[in-house]
């Protein structure tokens, strides 16, 4: 059965309070602050980018699996900031990680749920034994227009994971997704900046897809909310998931190792990715998990995930976990956030 | 005059994702047909009252569309009074009829407020301004606003007033399944939420909403049912700042006296009425211009419960602006449609007993127009 063998993780170090983002746009942030629940963000640096986060990631990925870069025979980039249009960002970090030559690599972009539907994508490719490992990224340098609501939580992160058939930390059990065109969120080609319908974002939106994706996959592998340990979803703020798990039938408690958001903010394609990683640095073997990503336009890809007894040991080895990444941090205010748009657009 | 209202018809009101404006005043037409007994060959004319969905979807042209979407052949007309545009319309409505033109019309105010930003929603609502006032920068908040502080200042109203309006109106629409927050909200978390614009909090304001409400209304006046006996409609600047006061809505007075003289009835025969609280100051100046209490009491009134279910005139029974909702242009026919069912004994939790006279106040603007329409079963 294909399964995670290992993964890593980038959280840039830099760190925004919400408080600094209202000051200069002249907002009351007690309410914001209570209703998104992002109390600080993560901000990329301006010589960053969806590139170099992948880069971060997927090596720390490789340095803890001990598996040689040249046998990776798929890469897939999910992103939403890829530095170009055209010229794919896979193929740079596949060099830079030593790939070689021998690989298929494939650029995706699906809001935030690109990631997961590179692990959907290479976990069968892997499967039917067109690659001995493959290495599924998602990553982003989350971009929101100056002054709108979104600016308080879009981060930049990045999570890379490797998967392959030996020596895998968590089995997939299985998968499955769900699909729709909702243009809740979207980013027009000559646009800088995304667009978003507000409150359509909500219900006929995330609710919609996460619920479609989970019921099925619930139905499908005959399983209900409680088989699991811990449970992780897609977190645009602290308020959706939490509801989202309620609906379903989780419970805060199997939400709370994965949750993420309220210290990093939402990196779209890393989020639900980093949040499974961090419940990978603390589950105990023959623990189940499960996560559901989400991405407007829309759609959403869940995952059942067994965790096997070589946890133990990887765990042991592995340094630099998503908690400590989280800790590593040094406030910011707004003139970073300004310097890196002016930057990135050559004003 | 007597017009009867022979059906009503009433959509849900809030974030309906999955209806057009045509889906709403669809709904609502076809109920308040059948609630008439009515076919859809009877009703001569439609009168559509929309304010917004020219500008935010580009469709004019809505008397049309409405109408032969009905299947109606007859005479049809859009009407647009910023959110006087339903009350507007059951006036012209009635018109109509007392000229013998039309024997049996329907009314239908229809809005769908949510498939665009808010900011596209409060810049396009301030078409119901004047170009000074969009000039200046200011906001339906705003203007309205200035008119609390006004108030605030010359009669020592206090923001416990104000929430005492947003409290007792979240009372009646949690006994309303059809309006867009049906639930109670605390004097606490009224008082405590964001605040917007001086002095209003978020609970200061009634919501972006969609939603429709239609009645069929009839020249035959013989026989029991609920009539149509007095609408008035009276106009004043649409630039607050070249008002008289800021501390009234004086076309509410002159709508008010004028309707009441029509239908023979003073103010304290009225016994239950739907105001216009688009902010909670709109409901405590209501109070006043309407004659309910002196000026400048409209606050203490509305705390001391007079207006609530259960005390001595209840106001907003349907939950008003701010609970019920307000799909502009559907807000008064569905005030007509609240009193109508009051009257009719058909209210279920929100009946206030033996309610035989009703009024509706429908306001544009800061109060550049004004409706008043009095029911008598």
């Amino acid at each position: 059965m294909t399964g995670i063998i290992s993964y890593g993780v980038y959280i840039p170090k830099y760190r925004i309070k919400p408080s600094q983002i209202a000051l200069a746009w002249g907002k009351e942030v007690a309410e914001i602050e209570k209703s998104l629940g992002v109390f600080e963000k993560a901000v990329a640096s301006y010589d960053e980018d969806a590139i170099t986060l992948s880069i971060a990631a997927a090596n720390q990925a490789l340095v803890r699996s001990k598996i040689a870069p040249d046998l990776i025979g798929g890469i897939t980039i999910g992103s939403e900031s890829h530095p170009y249009a055209v010229k794919p960002s896979s193929t740079t970090v596949a060099e830079v990680l030593g790939m070689g030559t021998d690989y298929l690599a494939v650029d995706l972009e699906f809001a935030c749920k690109a990631g997961t539907a590179g692990m959907q994508l290479l976990s069968s490719f892997t499967e039917s034994k067109h690659a001995k490992y493959c290495l599924a990224i998602g990553s982003d340098v989350a971009q929101s227009k100056p002054s709108d609501v979104l600016e308080y939580t879009a981060s930049s992160a990045a999570c890379a994971l490797i998967l392959g058939k030996d020596n895998v930390i968590a089995n997939i059990l299985d998968f499955t997704s769900f699909s729709s065109d909702t243009p809740d969120f979207w980013r027009k080609d000559t646009e800088k900046f995304p667009s978003h319908a507000g409150r359509f974002t909500g219900e006929p939106s995330y609710f919609a897809h996460i619920l479609g994706a989970s019921q099925r996959l619930l139905k499908r592998t005959k399983m209900k909310p409680t088989d699991f340990d811990h449970v992780v979803f897609h977190m645009p703020n602290a308020k959706f998931p939490r509801e989202a798990a309620k609906k379903l039938g989780f419970s805060p408690k199997q939400l709370q190792a994965g949750f993420v958001v309220e210290h990093i903010g939402n990196p779209y394609s890393a989020s639900s990715m980093i949040g499974l990683s961090a419940i990978l640095d603390i589950a105990k073997p023959g623990e189940k998990i499960f996560m559901c990503s989400y991405g407007s336009g829309a759609g959403a890809d869940s995952f059942v995930f067994e965790i096997t007894k070589e946890i133990k040991d990887y765990q042991r080895r592995s340094k630099d976990t998503v908690a400590e990444q989280i800790k590593n941090k040094e406030y910011i205010d707004y003139s970073l956030i300004a310097k890196n748009i002016l930057i990135k657009y050559r004003i | 005059m007597k017009i009867k209202v022979l059906g009503t018809g009433l959509t849900k009101f809030g974030e309906l994702w999955d209806k057009s404006l045509l889906d709403l005043a669809l709904d609502a037409s076809l109920e308040a047909i059948h609630d008439s007994r009515f076919t859809i060959h009877d009703i001569h004319a439609v009168f559509v009252a929309n304010m917004l969905y020219g500008k935010i979807a580009n469709q004019d042209h809505l008397g049309a569309l409405i109408a032969s979407s009905l299947n109606i052949k007859g005479a049809s007309f859009r009407i647009e009074g910023a959110c006087a545009s339903g009350g507007l319309a059951v006036h012209l409505a009635i018109q109509s009829l007392l000229a013998g033109t039309y024997q049996n019309v329907l009314v239908v105010g229809a809005e769908k407020m949510t498939d665009v930003s808010i900011s596209e929603i409060t810049s396009s609502l301030m078409g119901a301004g004047s170009e000074a006032e969009r000039k200046a920068g200011l906001t339906f908040p705003g203007l309205y606003a200035l008119m609390a502080k006004a108030h605030m200042q010359k009669y020592n109203t206090k923001r416990i007033h104000l929430a005492s309006v947003s409290v007792k109106n979240h009372y009646h629409a949690s006994l309303n399944s059809k309006a867009h927050f049906p639930y109670e909200v605390s004097m606490e978390k009224v008082m405590e939420s964001t605040c917007i614009c001086t002095p209003f909090t978020l609970f200061d304001a009634s919501p972006i909403s969609d939603g429709a409400a239609a009645v069929v209304l009839s020249a035959d006046s013989t026989g029991p049912g609920v009539y149509i006996t007095g609408s008035a409609v009276a106009t004043d600047t649409v630039d607050l700042s070249q008002r008289k006061s800021l501390t009234e809505i004086a076309a509410t007075k002159e709508a008010a006296m004028a309707a009441l003289k029509q239908a023979g009835v003073e103010i304290k025969d009225i016994k239950v009425a739907e105001v216009h609280d688009c902010f909670t100051i709109a409901e405590i100046m209501a109070m006043e211009d309407l004659g309910f209490c002196p000026k400048g009491e409209g606050g203490k009134y509305i705390l001391s419960g007079a207006t609530k279910l259960g005390g001595k005139m209840p106001v907003n029974t349907s939950g008003g602006l701010k609970a019920c909702g307000h799909p502009v242009g559907a807000t008064g026919v569905k005030q007509i449609v609240e009193i109508t069912e009051q009257l009719r004994g058909q209210a279920g939790q929100r009946q206030v007993k033996n309610a035989k006279v009703g009024l509706t106040q429908n306001v544009g603007g800061t109060g550049g127009t004004v409706v008043v329409h009095v029911l008598q079963n």
